[in-house]
């Protein structure tokens, strides 16, 4: 099967879609951009890439297996989550090997047996742990193995450690010089071997879906073994400069978000792009092309990136901020979006009593009102309007952006895709089968 | 990844790309204007300050000033990666961050021991002569030099083209202010008697350049272009707008030039770029707004690495525009001074700017607009958007707005102007595409 990839390399995150020859979205991955895009490439692409034989097994056993009960999709998702246990352990034991490598020199002089038996304890509780994360319903604090992996190791490492009379500063070292290592190691090309693992974990519940065992089986394993051409790759993104892609192979992420855009609405005119480092208000003509566009220049205030810096000074998570400020009964007018003053501003709004869900309405309202201005700058709005990147998940923003499209340009379409966050590389994707079509 | 990558191929060490005579001979003409400068109190010589945009060259050079430009101090600090310290040394004293970097480079620059390029020390000015045509700043920049230099300060003061025209009321006020205010002062303080013939003698040099100047920026109209007018028209316009025009070195200066570009267009040849000749013209466009000096060759390089050749631009006309027919007049010696800096590109109105570039577009068939817009400079980036959305309206040719600053480091963002300006090559490209297939359709 021919398919056509795109990357985008952004400042946070790192994103792939991979297409087929009919314009198709086979599948989309992504990943953090870490420190290193080369990796961050491929991991995005082996998502992708991943994501795509499961659409491939959707599409397999749509043919091949009777869903009377109609519950494929359940099982489809636990055919996943089973990969994706597979693959947590597979990061894991290289996490722990390296770590071991790491118990050394003096400092760990004389407590080499004691550290890594506490090492050996703490990767057997989070291994235990594990099925859990994955399974039906399971809770996990992020999709990235750096976030999920780190977060626990650490609470289970410092409880471990105490318990043996370790200091737990040891058991910190070794993690901080193994993980940047393994997250930078290209992942484990064994895509189908730990498809086939999971396929075991849910072939033994099959009987609970009402579907045939070995129907499931000879649609994993057709799914497994197409192969996939991979006839064109298109980059995008800030990250694009860092890798060796001619010319050919690079589209920029202005124009690759306009035509993302107008794949997903094919009636878009106005696309707002709010990403990690920056902001951008694309205008396109019915063809997806870009007719006209604006962004932040040197300074980078109002974008996504602000909106980490505000969880980390709140100690929470990007994806809380949203929900909290949805709760504010009261909007504090807030009009700094620079980055570097948002813990201070963020203090001093508390410091006068005011409520966090209420700063946090504002703050979000601020990024909002500096994006409209881009948008002004490009512009304006036209019918129909879609707004894209990673702050298009949250809700408090949108909730914003909605009132304040209704004031400045009154009743214009809105779109917002679950999905919107791969906006760029699917136009990479889409500019990928157009150079060779 | 499966996909065959190639790596874009190596281009020639800039220090191994040979240069023309011009680009020699102007280098040379820039040493010895500083070197005049600075030696000019060995010799007796007086000096005069002065800015770019409607500098009365040819007058000046009838009382033995030497000529010194603030703005091109502050350009040559720009491009020696020494206006940064300055900007930062005036801004401790006093000046904030959003004023004209041309100004705090200047007073950094004098706070610092006023050095001159060649390691001498400026002398101070003997008189401040300001021609004001449209930039306000102007005004209160030379206010701060004269407390520095306690000196005569004369305004020759230009009424803005606001109506797009020039009437003979504004002629010829300025022509009194010549005659009773500008001509008596500049005597009183060189000593020197004014000759009108000797004006008239530097303005007839002064036309003889500006024809061969005209005709080497006119050659853009050819595909592909010989010559870069930005870039390249940076240093084309050293001569004719600092303290040479009027002079037998500029009528030569540009005669070398522009048997030059004969050569090259005749060989059929693109642009020189500090990396040997440019590749294929891939993109025209025109500019409007000055370039960052500080980043100069990267900011360059994001251009013609991509084939992207300026054909026109507005910014090598702040010194005066010549494209409509204005050649100084050695037959109405005062006239013709009034006209020119009445005529400056600085002075006149946004129409009028707007239906330069519109003209522009179209007669060196363009691909679009590019607007590079100065951080720190107000009277010039006002309006700027607004002209834009006019020249697209207009042409319907693509336009794209990036910006930087002119000799302030810290607002050049690399990676910022290098995307925009290549999703604008991109968006021509698509609009090329588009339109051919359009025009299939049809």
């Amino acid at each position: 099967m021919k398919t056509f990839i795109g990357i985008d390399l952004g400042s946070t995150t790192t994103k792939a879609v991979l297409m087929d020859d009919n314009a198709e979205i086979l599948g989309r991955g992504i990943t953090n951009s870490r420190s290193n895009y080369d990796t961050a490439c491929r991991v995005a692409q082996q998502e992708a890439t991943v994501d795509a034989r499961l659409t491939l097994c959707r599409r397999e056993m749509r043919s091949d297996v009777s869903d009377e009960a109609g519950k494929l999709d359940e099982l489809l998702t636990r055919l996943e989550l089973g990969f994706r246990l597979e693959q947590f352990l597979e990061q894991l034991n290289d996490l722990e090997q390296t770590c071991r490598t790491q118990i050394r020199g003096e400092r760990f002089e004389g407590k080499e047996k004691a550290v890594t038996e506490v090492l050996t304890s703490v990767f057997e509780k989070l291994r235990a742990e594990a099925p859990a994360m994955y399974a039906p319903g399971g809770q996990r604090k992020s999709d990235f193995f750096r976030d999920i992996a780190g977060s626990r190791y650490l609470t289970v490492a410092e409880e471990t450690a105490k318990e043996a009379g370790v200091p737990f500063e040891l058991l910190l070292n070794v993690y901080d010089k193994s993980i940047i290592e393994v997250e930078n190691r290209p992942p484990s090309e064994d895509m189908t071997g730990k498809f086939l693992r999971a396929l075991n974990l849910v072939v033994k519940d099959a009987a609970e879906f009402g579907v045939d065992t070995a129907t499931v089986e000879k649609a994993v394993k057709t799914a497994l073994d197409i192969e996939l051409e991979e006839k064109f790759l298109v980059g995008t993104g800030y990250g694009r400069v860092t890798l060796p892609f001619s010319k050919e192979h690079i589209r920029s992420e202005i124009l690759c978000h306009g035509l993302g855009a107008h794949m997903m609405y094919p009636n878009t005119r106005t696309v707002l792009d709010i990403g990690g480092q920056d902001t951008k208000g694309i205008q396109v003509d019915p063809s997806g092309i870009v007719e006209n566009f604006q962004m932040n220049d040197r300074c980078a205030a109002g974008c996504g990136r602000y909106l980490g810096y505000i969880a980390d000074e709140m100690n929470m998570g990007l994806h809380e901020l949203g929900p909290l400020a949805m709760k504010s009964t009261r909007t504090v007018r807030i009009n700094s979006t620079c980055t570097v003053f948002a813990g201070a501003e963020l203090r001093d709004r508390l410091a006068l009593g005011e409520k966090r869900e209420d700063i946090l309405a504002g703050l979000h309202r601020a990024i909002v009102l500096r994006a409209m201005s881009i948008i002004s700058r490009s512009g304006g709005i036209a019918d129909e309007f879609t707004f894209t990147g990673g702050v298009a998940k949250n809700e408090a923003a949108v909730r914003e952006l909605k009132k304040l499209v209704v004031e400045n340009y009154g009743d214009v379409t809105i779109n917002i895709d679950p999905e919107s966050i791969y906006t760029g590389a699917l136009g990479a994707a889409t500019f990928a089968r157009r150079a060779v079509n | 990844m499966n996909t065959v990558i190639t790596t874009p191929k190596n281009r020639p060490d800039p220090r191994d790309v040979s240069k023309d005579d011009s680009m020699l001979k102007q280098k040379e003409m820039m040493a010895r204007h500083f070197d005049r400068i600075t030696s000019a109190p060995e010799r007796g010589e007086k000096v005069c300050a002065t800015f770019v945009p409607g500098n009365l060259n040819e007058l000046i050079m009838c009382f033995d000033f030497a000529n010194n430009l603030p703005e091109v101090n502050a350009i040559q600090n720009g491009l020696r990666k020494k206006s940064g310290q300055f900007v930062m040394e005036a801004e401790k004293l006093g000046h904030s961050e959003d004023v004209c970097t041309y100004v705090k480079s200047d007073i950094g620059m004098m706070a610092k021991g006023n050095i001159a390029p060649n390691g001498e020390k400026f002398p101070d000015p003997d008189v401040l002569l300001l021609s004001y045509t449209g930039c306000f700043t102007f005004l209160k920049w030379f206010e701060l030099l004269r407390e520095q230099y306690q000196c005569e300060t004369i305004l020759l003061h230009t009424p803005y083209e606001g109506d797009g025209k020039i009437t003979d009321n504004m002629r010829q006020y300025m022509v009194k202010q010549l005659k009773e205010e500008v001509i008596p002062k500049l005597e009183r303080v060189s000593g020197v008697k004014f000759d009108i013939d000797r004006l008239r003698e530097n303005l007839r040099r002064s036309a003889k350049a500006e024809d061969d100047l005209v005709y080497v920026l006119q050659t853009a109209k050819k595909r592909p272009s010989p010559i870069d007018a930005y870039f390249g028209g940076i240093y084309y316009i050293g001569p004719i707008f600092g303290a040479y025009r009027g002079t037998d070195e500029a009528i030569d200066y540009y005669a070398t030039l522009r048997q030059e570009i004969d050569a090259r267009m005749a060989a059929g040849l693109g642009p020189v770029t500090p990396e040997g000749a440019m590749g294929e013209e891939k993109y025209r466009l025109v500019t409007e707004g000055p370039p960052n000096y500080t980043s100069f060759r990267d900011f360059w390089k994001m251009f013609y690495d991509e084939g992207a050749v300026v054909v026109a631009s507005s910014y090598t006309k702040v010194g005066g525009v010549y494209d409509f027919g204005f050649r100084h007049d050695p037959d109405r010696p005062l006239e013709t001074l009034a006209e020119y800096c009445l005529g400056v590109y600085t002075n006149r109105s946004l129409p009028q700017r707007v239906d330069m570039l519109v003209d522009y577009i179209n007669e060196y068939e363009a691909d679009g607009l590019l607007i590079n817009s100065i951080k720190s400079c107000n009277s010039f980036s006002a309006g700027q958007l607004l002209m834009m959305r006019e020249v697209e309206k207009r042409t319907g040719k693509p336009a794209a707005f990036i910006e930087s600053d002119l000799v302030d480091p810290r607002y050049f963002s690399a990676a910022n102007i290098k995307n925009r300006l290549e999703s604008y090559f991109q968006m021509v490209d698509q609009k090329k595409a588009g339109g051919a297939l359009k025009g299939a359709a049809a």
